[in-house]
């Protein structure tokens, strides 16, 4: 009989354990996830930044309309998931964007979230609001729409020139949170109110930001994290230590680099990391408005120099892409096939044959071996920049062109550009979207700011339109396809390679998605938890 | 006395108005704006935006107009607003500024401790063995730039004991806080200390030859009265003085130190002021350093007079 009670006992005992016990795997509540920036953002709001450095920190105190599924590595159409929208649907023969907005959403301020929020964001990005941004770095991504108007408190739409498709891609990327109408962009900049998943709580430049859970988000049982704090350290090497002795519970994400990445494992053997493709192209931008790059054949004859694999081997250990203007597959989804590429001049390859067809170009031009070209190669003084700048005056010396490196300060570099005060320049751009509507309108279509070589083809202005009309994927794809490849033989911007980079964070840390077609839309983290 | 003092002081302003005059135009000097630097982050430069924002923060007015509006500021205490962070300058100046204080302030006395009584003990035991391993030391201390020895001191904290001393605005402990500023203090004042004790051998190599030592050991003062007590009040004068400008040397030293330990203090944030142009930052702070560079060569002016009764200041 005592037995019986005691296996009774036991069994209540187990069962009572059972209950209070979390599943492992099973997400936690609490903790600070700690975590360095690599250096001081400007301010604080996204808005008026192009830089990842601004997403990191301040994209989980934002929602979006719609967002990429944070959960997800690659960034598609799919993939898409409403936010502060419940649905959307296109109307008016896919001219109309209309978004059913969620209810009972709160700023952190406590003031309600309605549609009129939406409609003063997207005024002032349009630049058609009282109020203005100091800097509006992504005006052109809603060249196509013509007004955004309400419904009621909780229906916004899109009214759109002629269909856009993408346009729902922008909207998801972590570059186009909502901001609140009653909050003025001055203040958003040192004091940012969202509605997301953590609130703001301090910003001191070069020292750190600090961010606490949202108790009243609208997702409930988000976030899992008590707050996000990121330390500032901009020099690479305390950062990187400093994960390795424990003091963060991640590294910044994208940023260490893949030799850097083999010092982590062997001194944080336990450190989870991943290497993936972050959407920026190192690229070439030459100034075709004066001799000698006027000439098309010395243009071709340095694009065909180029040995992209030595870059990728030299920089990234051998972990990089080749392609056009598009990232690549697998993890891009619109780069163009490797047979197509290899169809390219200069991309295939042999990369001696290659430099021989370009050495006649070149002495078709007038140089070669007793008359060699002499160039400045620009660049910014930043090494991501200048790395590549080195090899690729090496790699010129094949064709006859003798280099030199002109390193310029990064207040003097666009002023540089924009004046065109150079005759190469070495140059990355940063995809924040996987879509072609924003790389070729951003930097190939005709005046736009960011067109720097001011290339200007009106046939392929037409094709850029044609695609983005497109809503047949597998026919977009296509003309996407042929469009990247006249970029590359007409040397519009020569890419070089696509880079790929480290993110780590230590074993108890879970939930983390490291994007792998995008390095500015992964940051809500109200999936993220830790284990311990 | 009181005339001499009063003819420095007149000197001090006089400097001062010089140095406030190269700073704000040294900076123009400088290529580029703010506005060049935050366009340049955005990735485009929208010459009317571009236009706007200069108008906004003053620096599209005459030269002249700009230096009166900040020195007339500085006068007052109004130190403007900083460009990047649209804060008080003052306000972000001011909590970093005890931190630097805290770091060069235990830096120059690390470099006094160490460095004087090792100079002291060079110069005692001049040829021996001891001076040589010392005069070694102290070598490597001039010669090992103080960025590099951070590194390795971090480097090597992390493969010995698996942890770091990253500066915590909040130690929970006096040993953490200890680490947070000795460890950078001492990386720091390893150099100035090899130079003070350089000094000091060589100060006292000299004093020790005087006849009043070889008098002061014939009516048999011990050693150490003979080397503490009679030499070294006389050669520490040069050492006072190298100490000083040491201490003005030290921010030098402590930008690369900060940087590498990622203290939040003046030295840092100085330099990526300077990164971003961010005038109103830069000129006080510069400014304010100048103040206190001007007032420290006072100080140890004064401070000879103190130390070496043969130096009066007369009227």
């Amino acid at each position: 009989m005592r037995s019986v009670r005691a296996l009774a006992a036991m069994a209540a005992l187990s069962m009572l354990a059972f209950s209070t016990t979390t599943f492992a795997g099973e997400p936690k509540q609490g903790g600070i996830l700690r975590m360095y920036h690599r250096d001081s953002p400007g301010n604080a709001s996204i808005h008026e930044g192009a830089t990842y450095s601004l997403n990191v920190p301040f994209m989980p105190v934002f929602n979006n309309l719609v967002i990429y599924k944070q959960d997800e590595a690659q960034n598609t159409m799919d993939n898409i998931v409403p936010e502060l929208a419940e649905s959307w649907a296109w109307v008016n023969d896919n001219k109309t964007l209309t978004f059913k907005l969620r209810q009972g959403v709160k700023w952190h301020d406590d003031k309600p979230f309605t549609s009129a929020d939406v409609k003063c964001t997207f005024d002032m990005l349009m630049g058609k609001s009282q109020q203005k941004f100091r800097q509006n770095p992504r005006k052109s991504w809603y060249d196509q729409v013509n007004d955004v108007s309400t419904n009621g408190d909780l229906e916004v739409s899109f009214n759109l020139k002629r269909p856009q498709p993408s346009l729902l891609a922008l909207l998801a990327s972590g570059y186009t949170p909502v901001y609140p109408c009653h909050v003025s962009p001055g203040d958003m900049r040192t004091h940012p109110i969202g509605t997301g998943p953590f609130k703001f709580v301090e910003f001191k430049a070069n020292e750190s930001i600090k961010l606490t859970r949202n108790t009243d988000y609208w997702r409930k049982g988000r976030p899992y994290l008590d707050g996000i704090e990121f330390t500032i350290i901009p020099n690479r090497s305390t950062a990187i230590l400093a994960f390795v002795a424990g003091k963060f519970d991640m590294t910044f994400p994208t940023e260490v680099s893949v030799p850097l990445l083999k010092d982590v494992k062997s001194q944080a053997p336990n450190a989870i990391c991943e290497v993936e493709p972050n959407n920026v192209a190192t690229n070439i931008i030459v100034n075709s408005s004066a001799p000698p790059f006027d000439n098309i054949d010395i243009r071709r004859a340095m694009a065909m120099s180029l040995d992209r694999k030595a870059f990728i081997s030299i920089m990234f250990e051998g972990q990089g892409d080749v392609g056009g203007t598009m990232l690549p597959p697998p993890n891009g989804l619109w780069g163009m096939p490797k047979e197509m590429l290899e169809s390219i001049p200069g991309y295939g390859p042999d990369v001696n044959a290659n430099r021989e067809e370009a050495k006649k170009l070149m002495q078709k031009a007038g140089y070669g071996p007793d008359k060699h070209l002499a160039v400045k190669v620009s660049t910014r003084n930043i090494p991501v920049y200048r790395d590549p700048a080195v090899i690729l005056i090496d790699q010129l010396k094949s064709i006859y062109i003798d280099g030199e490196l002109d390193v310029v300060e990064t207040a003097n570099w666009f002023p540089k550009i924009a004046r065109k005060d150079y005759m190469l320049g070495l140059n990355l751009t940063g995809n924040a979207v996987d879509d072609p509507d924003q790389s070729f309108y951003e930097n190939y279509s005709c005046g736009s700011e960011r067109n720097y070589t001011n290339y200007c083809n009106k046939e392929i202005e037409k094709l850029f339109d044609v695609q983005s009309q497109e809503t047949d994927i597998a026919k977009r794809k296509k003309l996407v396809w042929d469009i990247d490849k006249k970029l590359q033989e007409d040397v519009a911007r020569p890419i070089i390679f696509h880079a790929r980079t480290g993110t780590c964070w230590q074993p108890y840390v879970k939930g983390v998605t490291v994007m792998t077609n995008s390095s500015y839309n992964g940051y809500r983290y109200e999936d993220v938890w830790m284990d311990k | 006395m009181f005339a001499y003092l009063v003819r420095r002081l007149f000197l001090m302003l006089v400097t001062l108005f010089g140095i406030s005059i190269v700073i704000f135009f040294l900076l123009r000097i400088v290529p580029g704006n703010i506005v060049d630097i935050l366009f340049a982050a955005a990735g485009y430069v929208d010459p009317a935006d571009k236009a706007t924002l200069e108008k906004e923060l003053g620096i599209d007015q005459p030269l002249v107009v700009q230096y009166w509006h900040w020195i007339s500021g500085f006068l007052r205490g109004d130190f403007g607003y900083s460009y990047v962070s649209e804060k008080p300058a003052l306000q972000e100046i001011l909590p970093r500024i005890p931190i630097t204080a805290r770091l060069a302030g235990l830096a120059l006395l690390f470099s006094a401790s160490i460095g004087i009584p090792l100079g002291v003990i060079s110069a005692v035991k001049q040829g021996t063995r001891l001076d040589y391993a010392l005069r070694v030391v102290s070598l490597s201390g001039l010669s090992l730039p103080s960025f590099w020895l951070g590194l390795l001191v971090l480097t090597a904290s992390v493969a010995m004991f698996g942890e770091m001393p990253l500066f915590n605005p909040n130690p929970q402990s006096f040993g953490e806080a200890l680490a947070t500023y000795c460890i950078p203090a001492m990386v720091v004042g390893f150099r100035s200390s090899a130079l003070t004790m350089r000094i000091t051998r060589s100060s006292m190599l000299e004093v020790l030859r005087q006849d009043y030592i070889r008098t002061a050991r014939a009516k048999g003062a011990s050693d150490a009265a003979v080397n503490y007590q009679h030499a070294l009040k006389n050669a520490i004068l040069p050492v006072i003085t190298v100490i000083g400008i040491e201490a003005a040397f030290l921010i030098g030293g402590l930008i690369v130190t900060e940087t590498v330990f990622n203290i939040p203090g003046v030295a840092r944030f100085l330099v990526e002021a300077i990164r971003w142009r961010d005038y109103p930052i830069v000129q006080n702070l510069v400014m304010l350093i100048a103040v206190v560079v001007v007032s420290a060569n006072f100080v140890v002016d004064m401070l000879y007079a103190v130390f070496d009764p043969r130096i009066r200041y007369t009227d």
